[in-house]
């Protein structure tokens, strides 16, 4: 038979621009046809890779660094990848040696406005292709407002909540965490910041506001640049975060119970 | 009571309470062991199963796990019981229980009868020591049909959930997922979709949406916009033609609080639902979705195992006669459970349980790309939740959800599993089907059709909208 007979084209074939779903794929019979099926495991694969990559902590020292900034290096209480996603409590937390390093290279900071915690999270990804540029674009607007920062701190194996001990440790009256969101088919590689007014264990996601969505097919890096600075200052500002906060581009983090953040 | 007791190659096991007992014996699944509950090892986790088969199934009347007095789930449970409907298995223990569900003069008749005298805490003890191949076959012979527009759980009959979702809830992209989806013979259980955005405003519109829609090509079948109860609330008192009303429920009182809901405000929205009267054959007007895990997420479990906990979500649903129940098996993450042989076997267990206590169940057949599952699991839960009858699964175009970033099952799986057992959809809706030649009378689908007259509902809004 003819190979254009094979498969059926969809009817709704003029549709498919009109959303970024998977409609009018076609069909072999009533089934996926094959280039559909191979598409879709390729976006599943990078979903997974970014998951399971190593994260690159040299690399993304490097790149920060390079801005000018000092960096300091930390492990969550979960040592690997699968401790990481079977027990979240342990990523919201540093292990022991993390937090006499933090402790101690602390301890003379006074003052300080705003710890920044770059954690891979559920996409190490993206973090490698997102926190270079974001940095550099929003560390000088901090500079030109002489916001004072601790050490930014990169941490394996960090969930969300992690900012909490961090900023408590530094003393910081705001704690920044620019994390990897859980990757879906679309983008695998996509990151969240996520921002809590005096950091302190025990704060809750009603506490938090969330600019979500950073990667170059989303919020691009240097809208994502402005949108974390004007959060920060409306939180500096308002001496708040969370629900109460007025800041209409932001979304607060309280995520439905089933679908945990990070 | 000093507790249960079993002996297994030598070692004597104690369980301290049926609570304890029943998280012990309960199937390996890592949220248990993120609570804390579950059994040590595999041998205790035998002897529990062993312990369990002794039990009274009357034993579950009289020892709550999750207190009366704490909990209007458990006074639910307890209140509503019905003992004649309990009668015929009153005398059994948990094993003589899964042997007698097996037997063959346990028809869909018998089953049926018993449902009101089912306890969610007695299903879900049997369903541990059942295998996969138990809970399918059990499930298979039960029927739960319920009516608004279409006739939804009949045998040979499998109904789909159309599912639009658009990141930013665009009244185009979403017709234009629902144009596909119905092009497959998607549809039937309900055109339901999760909003973007949780305000009255955005509920309002595609509520109107879906409505005309549905007015305007005469489809049997029913809308549902998922936003929170009291939102939708919100949408009926103002006027808007709600058919189902939704909600995520829970299995006990302290984690439908952290949901925002009561037994008050559901038999509210019940109440009104009902009184829109919107459904042509039929009045069951809910729809609830649960999962596996969720107490425990709103530290709610009271120690419970989550399985145990989601079979009492059902008993919640059971109150209103729901149109549609189904969990979303494997959406929660793999905290709690971890792969696809979990999420498997979480599915078969919530499927036969909602499904042995009369709740009409479907499964968001489902995972999250940081658990260790893939399509092929899917296909295997979805073939074995055929096999067991399940009365309806998601359909989403090419099994990408967009707006919630995870996979379930796509129109092209509902086409796989209507030819492999030869189901149909529901007979009004195929009838409609049929009538709009996107399927023929042997159920398939039928070449496609040049400017299929379901696309001049895009005409509207693509004019309305902006470039």
């Amino acid at each position: 038979m003819d190979k254009r007979e094979i498969v059926t084209n969809d009817a709704t074939l003029p549709l498919r621009k009109l959303t970024r779903a998977r409609i009018a794929l076609g069909r072999a019979g009533g089934s996926l046809t094959t280039s559909e099926w191979l598409d879709f495991k390729g976006a599943h694969a990078a979903a997974r890779d970014a998951v399971n990559l190593p994260f690159d902590v040299p690399k993304v020292q490097q790149s920060i660094e390079s801005l000018g900034y000092p960096t300091i290096t930390c492990c969550s209480a979960a040592h690997d990848r699968a401790t990481f996603l079977l027990r979240p409590d342990l990523g919201r937390r540093l292990d022991d040696e993390s937090r006499e390093k933090l402790s101690a290279s602390t301890a003379d900071l006074e003052s300080i406005d705003l710890a920044i915690c770059v954690c891979d999270g559920l996409s190490t990804t993206a973090i490698h292709t997102a926190i270079g540029p974001v940095l550099e674009q929003l560390l000088p607007r901090l500079a030109a407002e002489d916001w004072r920062l601790a050490p930014i701190l990169i941490v394996r194996n960090g969930r969300v909540a992690l900012q909490d001990e961090i900023g408590q440790l530094c003393k910081a009256r705001i704690a920044l965490s620019l994390i990897g969101e859980r990757p879906g088919l679309a983008t695998a590689c996509s990151m969240g910041a996520y921002v809590v007014f005096d950091p302190t264990l025990g704060k809750t996601d009603a506490d938090r506001n969330c600019i979500s969505n950073i990667h170059v097919d989303g919020l691009r890096f240097e809208q994502a640049a402005d949108a974390i600075h004007r959060l920060l200052v409306a939180i500096r500002r308002q001496q708040i975060s969370g629900v109460p906060l007025s800041a209409p581009e932001s979304s607060t983090s309280s995520l439905p119970t089933e679908e945990p953040p990070t | 009571m000093s507790g249960y007791r079993a002996t297994l190659r030598n070692q004597v096991y104690h369980f301290d309470s049926l609570r304890e007992l029943l998280a012990k014996a309960s199937p390996f699944r890592s949220g248990d062991a993120l609570a804390g509950i579950a059994a040590e090892d595999e041998k205790q986790r035998v002897a529990a199963q062993i312990a369990l088969a002794d039990v009274p199934l009357r034993a579950f009347l009289d020892d709550c796990l999750v207190p009366y007095e704490d909990d209007e789930v458990t006074r639910w449970i307890i209140n509503s019981h019905d003992a004649e409907a309990f009668a015929p298995v009153a005398h059994l223990t948990v094993g003589e229980f899964r042997d007698w569900l097996l037997r063959h003069e346990t028809t869909t008749e018998v089953l049926s009868g018993l449902a009101d005298g089912m306890t969610p805490e007695m299903v879900a003890a049997v369903s541990k020591l059942m295998r996969n191949q138990d809970l399918v076959l059990v499930a298979s012979r039960c029927r739960v049909v319920t009516k608004f527009r279409n006739t939804l759980g009949l045998k040979g009959r499998l109904a789909i959930r159309l599912q639009p979702n658009h990141p930013t809830d665009d009244p185009v992209g979403i017709v234009a997922s629902i144009v596909d989806g119905l092009m497959y013979g998607c549809g039937d259980a309900v055109i339901g979709i999760n909003p973007a955005t949780e305000s009255l405003e955005s509920l309002l519109k595609l509520t109107n949406i879906l409505a005309e829609l549905i007015q305007q090509y005469q489809i049997p079948t029913q809308a549902c916009v998922l936003a929170h109860v009291t939102t939708q609330l919100e949408a009926i008192n103002a006027g808007a033609p709600v058919d189902l009303v939704f909600q995520s429920i829970a299995g006990t009182e302290a984690a439908n609080a952290s949901f925002g809901v009561t037994f008050d405000l559901l038999d509210q929205a019940h109440q009104a639902a009902q009184q829109m009267g919107r459904g042509s054959i039929g009045q069951n007007v809910m729809y609830f979705e649960t999962g596996q895990g969720s107490c425990l997420s709103a530290n709610a479990h009271h120690d419970c195992d989550q399985q145990t906990l989601e079979a009492r979500a059902y008993a919640v649903a059971r109150r209103y006669e729901p149109l549609l129940v189904n969990s979303v098996v494997g959406f929660i993450g793999p905290e709690y459970l971890y792969d696809g042989k979990q999420i498997t076997r979480a599915g078969l267990e919530d499927h036969f349980c909602g499904k042995l206590l009369g709740v009409p169940m479907g499964c968001d057949v489902c995972y999250t790309n940081h658990a260790e599952a893939d399509q092929d699991d899917m296909d295997t839960l979805l073939t074995l939740l055929g096999a067991a009858g399940c009365n309806y699964f998601m359909g989403v175009p090419g099994a990408d959800d967009i707006m919630l970033n995870y996979q379930t099952t796509s129109f092209h799986d509902s086409q796989y599993l209507r030819q492999l057992f030869d189901l149909r959809p529901a007979p009004e809706f195929e009838e409609w089907l049929i009538r709009s030649e996107i399927i023929d009378q042997a159920n398939r689908l039928a070449p496609p059709v040049e400017r299929h007259r379901l696309f001049e509902s895009m005409k509207k809004l693509t004019l309305s909208a902006p470039d």
